[in-house]
């Protein structure tokens, strides 16, 4: 090929160059997402002694950890009473003492023959092959559909609670919560340490969907949560001014002649995740719907494999949890790809074990009956 | 500034460098390193694009760089994740209509 014909190349341009896999060499174990999940598999695969690398999106690792500024519960060695954010310190400080390579602002775009993910970083597109993996990719924020559902102003409530509590700036002064569940009864408590005034929660259940103790503190606050109550629409021209909700019968029908209008410039969806389970499709891991675990999620055994013996899951792309459970998956999850790799180890099975047990306390309670029901669908 | 949180009883802020940049031709402070997403709200622009059919105003939705609903034009450059992008100083950010002309 002369120069001329190479000055014209048909194909469009763009800045993506491909990278050859030499520049990163062979990992033993890579894990796609940094938060809770995803931090504590490296650290465990790594202490077991595997040759480990995490792939994160975000120029800072944590996950959704570093928006947490409630105190977590449970027991003391599962950070009881530390803040979320304050967990992303302590686990980013154990990777960096670690040292193991870690790929920041990098996402990863799909998962090729031969068990090779392509992963692009700023415009840059580098090929990673690992002996085993481990998806720790978290969940997205579900929408819900009434009319105007696309106005400016109608923002997930995990989102807000991102752009509050990381980059200090509130995008609204008043808010609707639609969803009492423990993002929809954290976020507006957050929004009124902020300064923001919370008109209401919205509720269609007949009982607030999360812990007691957090409606506890706005009912203190005296924010209302409206039981029975949808939305159904969102009102304003550019973006939102109000919030149209109306009451709901038995069979979550809304009643006619029950709406009302509730000034406001955010409506915030809090009605719960789902799995970003996409690369998991594309490595032919066996994905069923389990309402219960969230939606769409990848199957897999109590040692956190999937259908595909290199391919493992921790955190909410395993099961819509807690970061404490996350945590505890990932230990799991981090000591097992280890073992596929290097064969068992007695620390390795102690780790997981220990973590078994302790995942088993926390879904005895009755407030994890539903996941439970949803675990044993795997089975 | 005044769309950024000053007091707060837990977290402190630490915040880069204020520079300037560019909304449709009009000149907005901001600081250095945030998300593109996050300097825009804090001075009150809420639309970001506008849909292909219906021309609707359309803002963020998820700012975790999942839902694809704050696409912009960034420096030129069409269907920039504005949550994820950061900020630089004199970058030009514009308002997309649909899925834009730009490469």
């Amino acid at each position: 090929m002369n120069s001329s014909a190479k000055n014209q190349d048909p194909r469009p341009k763009n800045n993506i160059q491909n990278f050859s896999s030499s520049e990163f060499p062979n990992f033993d174990i890579c894990i796609i997402g940094g938060g809770p999940a995803g931090l504590e598999a490296g650290i465990i695969a790594r202490r077991l002694g595997a040759k480990v690398m995490i792939i994160d999106d975000n120029p800072v690792l944590g996950g959704q950890l570093i928006k947490q500024t409630h105190k977590f519960f449970g027991s003391k060695a599962h950070y009881c009473g530390v803040r979320g954010v304050d967990i992303a310190g302590i686990l980013s400080k154990e990777i960096k003492d670690l040292g193991f390579d870690v790929l920041h602002n990098a996402t990863v775009v799909g998962y090729y023959d031969d068990d090779i993910i392509g992963v692009l970083q700023h415009d840059k597109l580098l090929s990673v092959k690992a002996r085993a993996y481990i998806f720790a990719t978290g969940a997205s924020e579900n929408m819900l559909a009434f009319d105007n559902a696309d106005l400016p102003g109608v923002y997930g409530a995990g989102a807000v609670q991102t752009m509050m509590n990381v980059y200090g700036v509130v995008p609204g002064k008043r808010a609707v919560v639609i969803g009492s569940g423990n993002i929809g009864l954290i976020v507006p408590y957050q929004l009124l340490q902020a300064g923001v005034e919370v008109a209401a929660i919205i509720e269609i259940m007949d009982k607030v969907g999360g812990y007691y103790v957090h409606a506890a503190k706005l009912k203190r606050a005296g924010v209302p949560i409206i039981l029975k109550h949808t939305i159904i629409q969102a009102q304003g021209r550019d973006c939102v001014e109000a919030a149209l909700i109306s009451k709901v019968d038995g069979k979550y029908k809304c009643l006619p002649g029950t709406e009302k209008t509730i000034e406001c410039d955010m409506i915030l969806i809090a009605i719960g995740l789902s799995p970003l389970c996409e690369l998991l499709y594309q490595a032919g891991c066996r994905i069923d719907y389990i309402p219960e675990l969230g939606g769409h999620v990848p199957l897999h055994n109590e040692d956190m494999m999937t259908t595909q013996k290199n391919i493992f899951v921790c955190g909410d792309l395993a099961c819509i949890e807690e970061a404490s459970t996350a945590m505890l998956e990932g230990k799991i999850a981090g000591a097992k790809a280890h073992e596929v790799i290097y064969g068992e180890t007695k620390q390795g099975k102690e780790i997981a074990q220990q973590a078994k047990r302790e995942l088993a306390v926390i879904r005895s309670s009755p407030f994890e009956q539903r996941i439970t029901y949803g675990l044993n669908k795997l089975k | 500034m005044d769309g950024y949180l000053k007091e707060h009883p837990i977290l402190e802020f630490k915040r880069g460098k204020k520079i300037k940049f560019f909304f449709e031709d009009r000149e907005i402070e901001g600081y250095e390193g945030l998300p593109i997403a996050a300097a825009l709200h804090a001075a009150g622009i809420k639309v970001l694009s506008f849909s292909e059919r219906y021309n609707r105003p359309r803002g963020f939705f998820c700012a975790v760089g999942k839902c694809s609903s704050c696409l912009m034009e960034v420096d030129g450059h069409s269907n920039v994740m504005v949550c994820m992008e950061l900020l630089k100083p004199g970058m030009k950010v514009r308002r997309q209509k649909g899925k834009s002309q730009k490469q």
